[in-house]
């Protein structure tokens, strides 16, 4: 008995290895953000670059802050998703325009629609730097008070809007689903 | 013609244009600070490469972050904390102990440990032990043996 015990356990051990490496991708690091207020900036705006944006803007209500780029192709596959977002779900969108040609960013939203409510424009990546932004697009969800409370990493989808963004601004917002 | 020709080349290599713009510190110490803080930062997007090896745009982002703070005399500690605080432990290629990282140093030593265990214990067990042989049994041998010889001088 005694002889089979310690390799079924190492045979045990490997299986729950393999399991958590094939549903753990390296490419998501967790952010240490989570739980955390969202350190705040202050950025021109889009539309009139002589405005300038703070991130208090965003306190108030849960709100979603989107990192895109033009030159960021799943940006491209994920625009239409926020678009229908803005429209369906009782969320104010804001963008923050990662490191991007002013004129292309007007012009991507004035094509694609703009789901926005307010585009940050972080020119330099220094904001995107502050924030732990490594790839473009990231997606913030942030309470209330301006506290992260989820970050998605890479594209949206269909699904992950379905089955982990929306459950989550709907217990954040006390909603029952 | 055809060496100058050569020569003129030698101008347009590549490696020549893959010098990155020298970076100006105020000496000798804060030069090997910022290469050393590079060799043990991981870039994010290569998540295989230092930010030192990385030509990922934010590598280059990050490399500027890191020289702006030695230049200005911040110290290791902080340069690191800067970036943990905003991209976690797995910017570091040497992590911190944690319960989380339990697995990660000590998982070879007990890998190690149990390798030299097993061996010991298989060792012990292969060593020679004295066979008794009843004297009837020795005779069969003998018997075996003989016939074998005989067997091969036959044939």
């Amino acid at each position: 008995m005694h002889r089979y015990l310690v390799p079924f356990i190492v045979f045990v051990g490997l299986v729950l290895l393999f399991v958590f490496g094939l549903y753990n991708d390296p490419k998501l690091v967790p952010s240490p953000f989570i739980d955390k207020p969202l350190p705040t900036f202050e950025l021109p705006g889009l539309q009139d670059p002589a405005t300038s944006l703070s991130s208090g803007i965003m306190k108030g209500d849960v709100a979603i802050l989107n990192v895109w780029a033009t030159w960021c192709i799943p940006c491209r596959q994920e625009h239409p998703l926020l678009v229908d977002l803005s429209r369906s779900a009782n969320i104010k969108i804001y963008g923050l325009n990662y490191k991007d040609v002013r004129t292309d960013a007007l012009a991507w939203l004035e094509k694609l629609d703009n789901p926005y409510q307010q585009v940050f424009v972080d020119e330099s990546g220094n904001t995107g730097i502050d924030l732990g932004v490594y790839g473009v697009p990231e997606t913030f969800i942030l309470d209330a008070q301006g506290i992260v409370r989820y970050k998605h990493i890479g594209p949206l989808t269909v699904d992950s809007i379905r089955t982990v963004i929306l459950p989550v601004i709907n217990e954040l917002k006390g909603v029952q689903p | 013609m055809r060496s100058l020709l050569m020569i003129g080349c030698l101008f347009f290599s590549l490696t020549l244009f893959a010098a990155d713009d020298p970076l100006q510190f105020e000496n000798s110490e804060q030069q090997q600070r910022y290469q050393q803080l590079l060799e043990e930062l991981r870039c994010l997007v290569c998540q295989n490469q230092t930010l030192a090896d990385s030509h990922a745009d934010l590598a280059q982002d990050l490399r500027n972050e890191v020289y702006k703070m030695v230049a200005a005399g911040q110290t290791n500690d902080n340069i690191i904390e800067f970036l943990v605080s905003r991209y976690g432990d797995f910017v570091l290629y040497r992590p911190p102990l944690k319960w989380t990282t339990i697995l990660l140093w000590f998982g070879p030593f007990a890998l190690l440990l149990y390798g030299l265990v097993s061996v010991y214990r298989f060792v012990r067990k292969s060593k020679t032990v004295d066979v008794i042989v009843s004297p009837v049994d020795r005779q069969r041998l003998s018997r075996l043996l003989d016939s074998n010889t005989d067997k091969q001088v036959g044939s």
